[in-house]
């Protein structure tokens, strides 16, 4: 065992700190609440790094800068909340189209429109089923603390550049801003990288390159997509992480990720404690979505109960899973609201009866 | 020496008298001249020239619609012993990417940006655009351009030329041989200037549409003389 020691980090700077240990040297940005720890903590690593930091003119502006570092060969981030998310659509379909490895964080907030800058889960449709055009998917990791936040990061960077693919970190401002002991102390990637051989880095030696997402010749595009399908495909079938909590004898399982499964599962703990048998199924890849793995939990009986900090976005991928949508419930708040565990409770003892 | 031409084989697409063909040589001169083919990446835009890959032989990659000078900034910093440029219309750059070039130019990005002002969206079916004459008629301004509802021609040029961060800003025009090589003359220089590592260069190259906004190429032509070069001046703006 190494002699790592846990220190007391906010998630946001956990995020940076897994970016910085995977070897990101250049992030680009644009302040917003409750998300602001990280762009100011990437200012100071990077400096020390003798990385790149740019405090852009808006989010539109600070994935396109990650666009072109990423094609240039750099391990790229930017990161930002809700609002400055739905800017940087654009600039992430570019990246899948152009084949681009990035990291993308959305420390989500309260909203539509300018909402308020209390934590939220409502941008998990936007996130997990395009919110950007075209045909294209990205991994969306969806951490509950803020060791995940540093995880989860650190290993986004590989799996952007194994799918030469986005990749999407969805949290929101309460594991943003908590302060929790975390291990941050991983083998720095930036060290012995190989060199890509796809970046644009001028033609010395070999035959220029081109990186782009227009196809305009006869079923050129569709070729492409199929190609870029197969990606997702692989995907699919090799980066679904979830984690399961008391499910093997449980007759209600609830189903929530990030903040919202924190709270699950304190109330299944306490359900237990009165002899319910409650358990907890929780998504970390919300996209790829675990249905088969959900799936195989229902016993024919079971009941699910589906907790968000939404309107109820995820539960529609639990109804893909669960055939049976009588048995699926959901409890949900809105607008910066966070789920309280005596609602829950209430709610579970009511399903059980 | 390095053999391979800037410029591919590849027959250009571009209507007979558009600027664009002009300009692509033009660069493509100057890069060879100044032997720097293998450092080059080039930013290319949403406009007539987006498939300017197909022509330009070094490595090229297509920004989303005005994004350009973003997507330079970021390849810049990550190679800033490579030569990064950017080559984009007044639609991509005067308009929906104004905020990008106000601020790439103000940082002091050493990157060069060839701005090919024609005077109208080109690829979009001739649309006006913010660098439009006042009472120029094209597809969205029927009547012609009506600074009541319109607002005046963008000068650029001129607001990016009062910034610190910038090192030299020219206008010229391709409609003449003079133009010509003054053009090739002023890209060269916003090269050198990067090459230097001196700060950020911008040629705005006034170019003209053959299809939209004029009759004939000789209207075209005559229009730059008789009001473009009025309202957009040629000459050095800074540096
Ligand atoms: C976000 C976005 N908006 C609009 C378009 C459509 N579009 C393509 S080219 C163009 C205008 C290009 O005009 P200009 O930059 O002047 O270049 P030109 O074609 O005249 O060379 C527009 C509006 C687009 N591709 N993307």
């Amino acid at each position: 065992m190494t002699k790592a020691k846990k220190i007391l980090i906010t998630g946001n700077e956990a995020c940076g700190e897994g970016a910085v240990k995977a070897g990101c040297r250049f992030y680009a940005g644009y302040p917003i609440t409750p998300q602001n720890e990280l762009t100011a903590y990437m200012s100071r690593r990077m400096l020390e790094e003798n990385g790149v930091f740019i405090q852009s003119e808006s989010e539109l502006a600070a994935v396109s800068m990650i666009f072109g570092a990423s094609l240039a060969g750099a391990r790229v981030m930017t990161t930002s909340s809700s609002p400055g998310i739905s800017l940087k659509q654009e600039g992430i379909s570019y990246l899948a189209g152009c084949q681009l490895p990035a990291v993308i964080v959305n420390i989500m907030r309260g909203g539509p429109g300018l909402g308020n800058i209390a934590p939220s889960q409502a941008d998990y449709f936007q996130s997990t089923k395009g919110g950007g055009h075209g045909d294209y998917y990205m991994v969306v990791l969806a951490p509950h603390n803020a060791q995940e936040m540093f995880d989860f990061t650190y290993e986004a960077f590989d799996i952007a550049d194994k799918y030469r693919n986005p990749v999407m970190i969805l949290s929101d401002g309460a594991l943003g801003q908590m302060m929790e002991p975390a291990f941050v102390d991983r083998k720095d990637k930036a060290k012995g990288r190989k060199q890509k051989n796809w970046i644009l880095n001028g033609c010395k030696a070999r035959k220029p390159r081109v990186i782009r997402s227009l196809y305009l010749k006869d079923g050129e595009l569709e070729a492409r997509n199929k190609d870029l399908q197969k990606k997702f495909d692989k995907m699919r079938k090799d980066e679904v992480k979830f984690e399961r909590y008391k499910t093997n004898d449980a007759k209600l399982i609830m189903v929530a990720y990030g903040t919202s499964a924190r709270i699950a599962r304190s109330c299944c703990d306490e359900l237990r404690k009165k002899g319910k048998a409650a358990g907890l199924f929780r998504p970390i890849s919300l996209w790829p979505f675990p249905y088969k793995q959900l799936e195989s939990l229902d016993k024919g009986k079971t009941k699910f109960l589906v907790i968000e900090m939404s309107a109820g976005q995820m539960v529609e991928d639990v109804n893909l899973a669960i055939q049976d949508r009588k048995r699926v419930y959901f409890h949900g708040r809105m607008g910066g609201g966070i789920p309280d565990e005596k609602d829950i409770i209430n709610l579970a003892n009511r399903i059980l009866k | 020496m390095d053999k391979n031409k800037s410029l591919t084989d590849v027959k250009m697409h571009y209507c007979t008298g558009c600027g664009h063909s002009v300009i692509h040589r033009i660069v493509c001169d100057v890069i060879d001249e100044l032997g720097v083919r293998e450092k080059v990446v080039a930013v290319a835009p949403v406009g007539c020239a987006v498939i300017a890959y197909e022509y330009w032989n070094f490595d090229v990659t297509e920004a989303a619609h005005g994004r350009c000078p973003a997507v330079a900034t970021g390849i810049k910093r990550v190679l800033p012993e490579n030569i990064v440029f950017t080559y984009q219309g007044d639609g991509d750059l005067a308009a929906i990417g104004t905020s990008e070039i106000i601020h790439a130019a103000n940082r002091g990005e050493k990157i060069t940006v060839i701005f090919v002002n024609n005077g109208v969206y080109g690829m979009t079916g001739g649309q006006m655009a913010p660098t439009t004459m006042v009472g120029q008629r094209t597809a969205t301004s029927h009547k012609g351009r009506d600074i009541t509802r319109d607002g005046f021609p963008l000068k650029i040029s001129e607001m990016i030329s009062i910034l610190d961060g910038v090192k030299y800003v020219e206008r010229t025009a391709v409609h003449n041989k003079e133009g010509i090589s003054r053009t090739k003359e002023a890209i060269k220089k916003a090269f050198n200037v990067q090459l230097n590592n001196e700060g950020f260069s911008m040629v705005e190259v006034v170019s003209l549409c053959p299809v939209y906004g004029a009759k004939s190429i000789k209207e075209a032509y005559q229009r730059i003389d008789d009001t473009v070069t009025k309202v957009y001046p040629l000459g050095v703006l800074k540096g």
